[in-house]
């Protein structure tokens, strides 16, 4: 294996009819067993492209491609549209994790039978013949996963249903869920946004956890720079569907270059520094993604814009190594 | 000290031995025990804590919004030598918005969706008898204009406002009748942080203008400690923390408020790994005898699940119910 990684440049995302620019020319890789968190407003794509890499929508125009062995450049196109068994193999190696915890399991089926889906699902029971033991193997399997979200003891937790546990408790099993059939590729779209503060930073280390144990990929999506930095090795911006900045955690929130990642870090709580640091300089919101603007798409909310930027989109530069923004500055 | 500090100083509202919660089969749920705490004219005071503990009751409690199974057991509410936990109906009607308004969680729902902006604005108003419409319109134009959103809006419905200018409405709203305290229960949890600081900044420029108290709550604790004078930790119904916002913020000494402060990682510094809190809060129903954060502490030692420590001062005017042990 030469590491995972994926490259899709996707243009404009078609919705009812109308064009929403939901995300224009997204590019970027994921390398094996890295964390990559996805930052941005509401509203800025985040959410699109974790959903177009799962497969739940088809893309626009652009490239997905999944490490491959067997391919001849190691690197295997996913972003035609797949068959039936193809996109069976494909979950099996990308997961997500849904961000409301009380909407992603099913409210009339019990935690078992949530759980024992996946492995039903891929085959992923280990048993030797006969019904029995396969059942009593499936059952082991779910005692264990559960250990390993951390809901002991398992056979207390089998039998409820989704309304009977926590938000925090639900997203464990959330994760347990995913983890279960041992993807490659984690999608974790806000997943602890709707938790308590108090269990937010539990789930995060779990999750930390299970990605250096199983040396999984991990593409956390949030609105909360600091979260960010605490979760991953590099931090993508992004603003009304376009990469704005990508760089490593500490290059992007200490040494911000793009205006938005300065908005975004300057409007972010940081109680050390205290509130006596520069007032917001800026206005409007994010722009429309059916009509946007031309330019450079924060140009109408930036403090720094120059006639050009409300012209051309400008190109990803490298400002330094592995350090990108979408700025003319 | 002179008069105007004087006047600064003044206690405007004191919460003493507040007992409050809901009436329910099961018994009466303990959401408020036993809080007490003070405001000043002019300050901004930050109530913390997680989901369930409290929080959002004890801001009902003020403003007397209980109805069918919410109740108020016992302790008193004084504002301005009245007692508002025992007023009449009546009496609370008259101090409602007129002294004491609120900024309600979500203002996505809060607002009328078949009502335009400016006829919910001026119905405060018209309700507390200040004049005619001409002239709460002319008043309702004034708060638009403080919170920054054209006059032109006067007419929009609620839907063709985003989330931000909602809440601003809200925040204008709350100030119609020029109330001496406003209570904010989560005025920008549902709101991007770029939009929330836009409002927090509002906020504290219209505090600053008009010199109104605050009592601001929140789950976000970083959030609360850049902008509180004081601040007040809630745990299962409880005060467990109370002192001036950055003496708390620096030095914490309660368990729990240095879990909550562990629950936030930081935008500067080395990256540590955190330890959040594990565990969920008691129920409130049939709580433990000893302190309520006793199953989750860290420090907790024979004792603790007792008798539950009483608030006490650690240092000048910064008080915790930990009897602090594990500080050696």
């Amino acid at each position: 294996m030469q590491g995972v990684s994926k490259h899709f440049p996707i243009r404009s995302f078609r919705r009812f009819g109308e064009v929403v620019h939901a995300m224009d020319d997204v590019s970027f890789s994921l390398g094996k067993a890295e964390v990559l968190a996805l930052v941005g407003e509401s509203g800025s794509g985040k959410t699109t492209t974790a959903s177009v890499i799962a497969q739940l929508y088809p893309i626009t125009s652009g490239l997905i491609r999944l490490a491959d062995p067997q391919a001849p450049d190691g690197f295997r196109s996913v972003s035609g549209k797949l068959s039936r068994k193809a996109l069976l193999g494909y979950r099996k190696r990308v997961q997500m994790i849904f961000q409301d915890p009380f909407g992603s399991l099913n409210p009339t089926h019990t935690i078992e039978h949530i759980l024992s889906r996946p492995y039903v699902i891929h085959d992923k029971v280990v048993y030797r013949r006969g019904e029995e033991r396969r059942k009593t193997a499936l059952k082991e399997q779910l005692h264990q996963l559960l250990r390993s979200v951390g809901l002991e003891p398992p056979q207390q937790y089998l039998d409820k249903f989704p309304h009977e546990l926590s938000g925090g408790q639900r997203q464990r099993v959330n994760i347990a869920r995913t983890f279960s059939i041992e993807p490659e590729i984690v999608l974790a779209d806000e997943p602890t946004s709707m938790l308590d503060v108090s269990i937010r930073m539990s789930i995060m280390n779990m999750m930390l956890a299970f990605q250096e144990q199983k040396q999984v990929s991990f593409l956390y999506i949030t609105h909360d720079l600091a979260g960010a930095r605490y979760m991953a090795q590099r931090i993508v911006v992004m603003y009304a569907g376009m990469i704005m900045e990508i760089g490593t955690s500490d290059e992007v929130v200490q040494r911000a270059v793009h205006p938005y990642t300065k908005l975004l870090r300057s409007a972010a709580p940081a109680p050390e520094e205290g509130l006596k640091r520069n007032r917001l300089i800026t206005q409007g919101d994010i722009p429309s993604l059916i009509h946007p603007p031309a330019g450079c798409r924060f140009h109408p909310r930036c403090p720094y814009a120059m006639a050009e930027c409300s012209r051309l989109i400008p190109p990803l530069k490298e400002v330094e190594g592995g350090h990108w923004i979408r700025c003319y500055l | 000290m002179n008069a105007m500090q004087e006047f600064l100083s003044e206690n405007i509202l004191e919460c003493q031995e507040l007992v409050a919660g809901y009436e329910l089969k099961a018994g009466f749920v303990r959401a408020v025990d036993g809080v007490s705490f003070s405001l000043r004219r002019g300050e901004f005071l930050g109530i913390a804590g997680e989901s369930g503990c409290g929080k959002t009751t004890l801001a009902y409690a003020v403003m007397r919004l209980f109805r069918d199974n919410a109740k108020i057991r016992s302790g008193k509410i004084l504002y301005s030598g009245k007692d508002i936990a025992n007023a009449s109906e009546e009496e609370v009607k008259n101090l409602r918005w007129e002294h004491i308004s609120m900024v309600f969680q979500s203002a996505m729902n809060a607002l009328n969706p078949v009502l335009p902006i400016g006829e919910q604005l001026t119905d405060a108003w018209l309700a507390h008898k200040h004049g005619d419409l001409r002239e709460a319109k002319t008043r309702a134009l004034e708060v638009l204009k403080l919170v920054d959103i054209p006059e032109d809006r006067y007419n929009a419905y609620p839907h063709q406002l985003s989330g931000g200018m909602k809440q601003r409405v809200m925040i204008a709203m709350a100030l119609m009748l020029q109330p001496e305290i406003v209570i904010m229960d989560e005025p920008t949890t549902a709101l991007d942080v770029v939009v929330q600081r836009t409002i927090i900044e509002k906020i504290q420029e219209l505090r600053k203008e008009l010199q109104f108290s605050v009592i601001f709550i929140t789950h976000d604790l970083s959030l609360l400690v850049e902008i509180s004078d004081q601040l007040a930790i809630m745990y299962a119904g409880k005060i467990v923390e109370y002192g001036p916002a950055s003496e708390v913020f620096l030095s914490p000494y309660h368990p729990y408020t240095q879990g909550l402060m562990a629950s936030f990682p930081s935008l500067s510094g080395p990256i540590a790994r955190m330890g959040g809190i594990e565990g969920k809060p008691p129920d409130l129903i049939d709580p433990p005898p000893g302190c309520r954060f006793y199953p989750r502490c860290r420090n907790r030692h024979s004792g603790c699940d007792l008798s539950a420590p009483p608030l006490r001062q650690v240092k000048p005017g910064h008080y915790a119910a930990c009897d602090g042990e594990y500080h050696g």
